[in-house]
This record gives structure tokens, sequence and C-alpha cells, in this order.
């Protein structure tokens, strides 16, 4: 075993705290979007707090590691992640979706920590993939960390990066794919299927890696892979549950985008103590 | 004769003088460097220049990428794709962020000639023009196409550069161009002509005939549409007997909405609006099209004739 049983222990506990704040600041808001930032909740908890190579106090350090959220609708989650590291206190986090707030309802460049926006699906492999060349340029050694939902990768755009982020050998690239198998509209299936899905991106040039989303060790492991390929880019395609750690809201779509009630924010906090 | 020269060619060369001082000037294109000549850039800066290929969203949300790691990005395919095959990606990727992102849209107008409809990006100026931070520059010959490449690249913020396929005759020199500020060509009072890009020409010639007529024309370049020489505008609506816009666009959105915007909320005079009306394009030479599309320097004079009717 690479990691030690209380690393995954000490990761797990911070997951389930991210999960905390991402379900009381989108009762607080009264809308948001839960399902799909409790599937990535382990997979980008795991990332900030033992992969990226950040300084939450030092911003702009130009050696930095760089995350961009190409599904920003699932910003609760990277607000809860840049508090949570030290970006900005979490009080702040209890504005989201207010007038005037750092915390908008996707994400923009007034949040410390936040370089990009996003909201517009399918741009966010691209703005990873300059991001990218932009290190090369600059022979900084730095990577890029971009997470992407399964419906996000129905738009085109995503297909034109996958390209070029091949074509030109873009190793310091990941992509994180939450395939928590759910689309506004019903299952990823039975909306537009994405299957095969590995063989999709083995064919546009990437190397693959299939993981269960919630488990920590396997998730360590697949970005320490992805730190070894040479001369292409890398995807962590992870299996997950949309709206994990929640009974109620797993594999519900209608958590995809709704908050949840007093109560049911209640009953939520219960099953996440 | 007047020094003819292509506005892609003086890009071309603009940037790679450019590149030589400023490393932190990166350039991309898709697929069309040959016609948008940021292929002189890519043979000299191989490193620092980047092709995706017939892929316009990917080129502008990379541009967006690179722009926020410090780069100052030049990215060029044709008006068309550059303003509507990528617009969600140039307002949500670039201009959401005011990143340092500057579209130099090449081919575009009416006078992209034989390729026809498809091909004429006769909406761009109006597509560019309502999102947030965007600056928009059209310039009317070769040295204004330096400047306004200099200028682009020296300001923080998105920009779209609008230039034309065929050659076009210098009007300008080389050292008078102010980003934001309207250039008088010529002095009178009788009536204004403001025009853009290659109607600066035909406006010019226009007023050559009017004079030699004893009507003395103001016209005004209006090289840049954002942000906007309102002065200059509401000087020439006050002290003239009314406007023409020349632009090879849409009357909709472009020039003269810009002017019709500042004419009526601060001194509402006549205008008349010589651009595309509610059409595509179609195939034909340059000349021939501005012909069909009463774009040339005698539909001008009859305006303005019309106009002091």
């Amino acid at each position: 075993m690479k990691y030690t049983k209380d690393n995954l222990r000490d990761l797990e506990a911070k997951a389930k705290n991210i999960r905390r704040l991402i379900i009381r600041m989108i009762a607080k808001a009264g809308s948001g979007h839960p399902g799909g930032s409790l599937s990535s909740t382990d997979l980008i908890t795991a990332l900030f707090f033992s992969v990226l190579r950040h300084d939450p106090k030092n911003p702009k350090w130009p050696e930095r590691d760089r995350f961009h959220m190409s599904k920003g609708h699932c910003c609760p989650l990277w607000y809860a992640l840049l508090s949570a590291t030290g970006y900005f206190p979490e009080d702040k986090l209890f504005t989201l979706r207010q007038l005037g707030s750092l915390l908008q309802g996707h994400p923009d460049r007034r949040t410390p920590g936040i370089e990009s926006a996003s909201g517009s699906l399918g741009q966010g492999l691209s703005v990873a993939l300059g991001i990218s060349l932009a290190a090369r340029i600059d022979k900084k050694g730095y990577r890029v960390y971009v997470l992407m939902g399964d419906g996000e990768i129905q738009e085109g755009n995503i297909w034109e990066a996958a390209m070029a982020g091949a074509h030109y050998k873009c190793d310091n690239l990941c992509a994180i794919l939450d395939y928590n198998g759910f689309q506004i509209d019903g299952k990823t299936c039975n909306v537009m299927s994405l299957e095969p899905i590995v063989d999709k991106w083995r064919s546009f040039g990437w190397h693959t890696i299939e993981i269960n989303g919630h488990n920590m060790e396997e998730i360590l492991s697949a970005y320490e892979e992805a730190g070894s390929v040479k001369g292409k880019p890398s995807i962590i395609i992870a299996h997950t549950i949309k709206g994990k750690g929640v009974s109620f809201m797993e594999n519900v779509c209608d958590f995809h985008g709704r908050a949840p009630t007093q109560e049911e924010s209640q009953q939520a906090l219960k099953e996440l103590a | 004769m007047a020094e003819q020269l292509f506005q892609r060619d003086v890009y071309g060369q603009t940037l790679v003088e450019l590149g030589r001082d400023n490393k932190d000037i990166v350039v991309l294109d898709a697929d069309l460097s040959s016609s948008t000549r940021t292929n002189l850039f890519a043979k000299e800066f191989p490193g620092r220049f980047f092709n995706f290929g017939v892929a316009e969203q990917n080129m502008m949300a990379t541009a967006a990428g690179l722009a926020s790691c410090g780069k100052t990005v030049f990215l060029s395919t044709f008006a068309i794709f550059a303003s509507g095959r990528a617009w969600d990606q140039v307002r949500n990727s670039i201009c959401y962020n005011n990143f340092n992102v500057k579209i130099v849209a090449t081919h575009a107008g009416i006078s992209v000639g034989p390729d026809g409809a498809s091909h004429q990006a006769l909406e761009d100026l109006a597509l560019m023009r309502v999102i947030p931070n965007m600056n928009i520059i059209v310039p009317c010959d070769g040295p204004q196409t330096a400047n306004a490449i200099r200028v682009a690249a020296n300001t923080k913020g998105p920009f779209y550069i609008r230039l034309g396929r065929p050659k076009v005759p210098t009007l300008t020199s080389k050292n008078v161009f102010e980003f934001g500020k309207a250039q008088v060509l010529t002095e009178g009072n009788d009536l204004t002509i403001i025009a853009c890009g290659i109607m600066v020409n035909q406006a010019m010639l226009a007023v050559e005939n009017l004079a030699k007529k004893g009507i003395k024309v103001r016209l005004i370049n209006l090289h840049t549409l954002r942000p906007i020489d309102a002065e200059t505008i509401i000087n020439a609506a006050s002290q003239t007997r009314g406007i023409i816009v020349c632009e090879e666009h849409t009357i909709i959105g472009g020039l003269a909405s810009s002017i019709d915007e500042v004419v009526s909320e601060n001194h509402p005079t006549k205008v008349i609006r010589m651009g595309i009306k509610n059409r595509f394009g179609q195939s034909g030479d340059p000349s021939e099209l501005l012909k069909e599309y009463n774009l040339t320097s005698l539909d001008i004079e009859n305006s303005a004739q019309e106009l002091l009717r």
C-alpha cells in the first residue's frame, strides 16, 4: 500500500467536511447544483490536499500547479476547497449567489484562487490546454488539472481540445472526468450516450485511467500515474455517484440543480456527521 | 496612384516585429495561416505559434488559457468564423475574463468577393460590439493596420481587429493614429461622411467629386468602433447638415448603429446608413459587389445630394 491508512482516512474526513460545506452553502443560497458537486468531491479534495502544488498565501506563485473547473456549475465544491485551503475565510461561503458576492453562481475571476471563469460548458479543456502550452513556452514544470462533467463532454469543443491536447503532446495536462451517469434531463445513456468512453479518449491519443472516483487510494494512484506519463495528456475517467454521500440525493436527477430545503439540509448534514 | 497594400501582409509583418521585442506574444491560427499571414510569425517563432486546425472554438478558449498565464495572444481566422463560429468562447472565455486576446479577423465584409455569402462576414462588428470589454478597430489601410496591431499589443484587454481580403490604397500616414480618436480626413460643414475600413477610400473619392461641385464634406475615418469617439460624432452632428455612414457590413449593429446611438442621445440629426441592407452577400469581384450593394463612391455622392436636397 503506497498511502498509509491514516493518509486515506484523513482525506476521507476532509472530503466529508467539504460535502457538509457544499450542502450548507447551497441550502443557504437557495439554489445551486449539489449533485455534481458531491460526485466530484473525493476527486478534487484529494487533488487540493495531496497533489496540487499551490500556495494559498501566494496565489500568483509562478510555479504553482493550476486547477480549472470546466463544469462550472459545481463551483460550490471549488469554493469550499479554496476556503478550506486558505484562499478566503469560511464565512464568505455563505454569501454564495448573493448580489455583490465574491462567490458567483458560476466561477468568476473575482474569487481568490480562480484564474478563469467557466459555466458555459465545453470550454475548460481548451483553457487548460492553453495553460499547458504556456508552461511549455515558459519552460515551467507546473501541471494543469481540469474537471469535466460527463454531460459536458457532449459539447463539440471538448473533442476539438482533445485532438489538440494529443497533437501537442501535452503531458502536463490531466483531465478528470466525473462520470456520474446523469445530466439534467436524465441518464446520460438515455439523453446522449457517451460509450465507449474509454475507447473514445484512447483513440484521440490520450492516456486513460479508469477508477472508482470515491476510493481515495485509487484517486491518489491515478494522479500519480498521470504525472508519470510522457508524450501524451492523461484523463482520469472516474466512475462516481451523483449526489454521493447523501442517501436521498444519490442517483436522483432532481438534485442536479436544486437546493435542498431546510429539512433536507438538516437530514443531509446528519448523514454527513 | 497611391501605394496598394494587403492589410494582412502588414499584419503578419508587424506581428514579427512585435514578437522580436515582446517574448510574451503568442500567435494562434485555425488552418488559415497562409491567408491571414500569421505564417510569417510561425516561421520566425515556431515555439510561440500554434495551429489548431479547423477548430475555432478550441482556438478561442485555448487563447484564454494562454492569456491567464500572462501571454498576449494574437489569433486569426476569417471574420466569419472568428465572430460567429466561436462567439460563446469569445464572450465567456475571453471577454468575461477581460483577457489579453487580440482577435485579428481577416477576409471581412462583402469584398471577400468570389467565395460568396457563406464567407462574407457582414455581421461580425455587430456580434463583437455587444460584448462588454471588447475593443474594436477597423483600419482603413496598411499603415493603419500596423498601428492598430501595435495598439492592441500594448493595450490591456480583448480586441477585435477587422481586416479585408483585397489590397487597399494607402490613405493615412504611419504616425497619425490615435486609438479611440476618430480621424478627420477632410474638413467641411455642409455634411459629414463617416466610414471605416475599405469604405474610407470610396468615401474619399466621393468627397473629391463633391468638392468639385462646391460641396464641402467633413470626412471622418471612424477606425475605432469601441471605445467610440462620441465627441467627434456629436460635433459633426451639430456643425453639419447630416451624416452619411458607410460600411461594408449590415446597417444593423455595426458602424451605422454606433453613430445612431450617439447622435440620437446627444444631438439628433438626419443619418443615412449605407451598408448591406438585410441581404446575404454573393459571388462576384469586389468592385462588382460594391456596385450591386450600392456602396460605390458614386452611390455615396448620390446620397450626399439627397441629404442636402
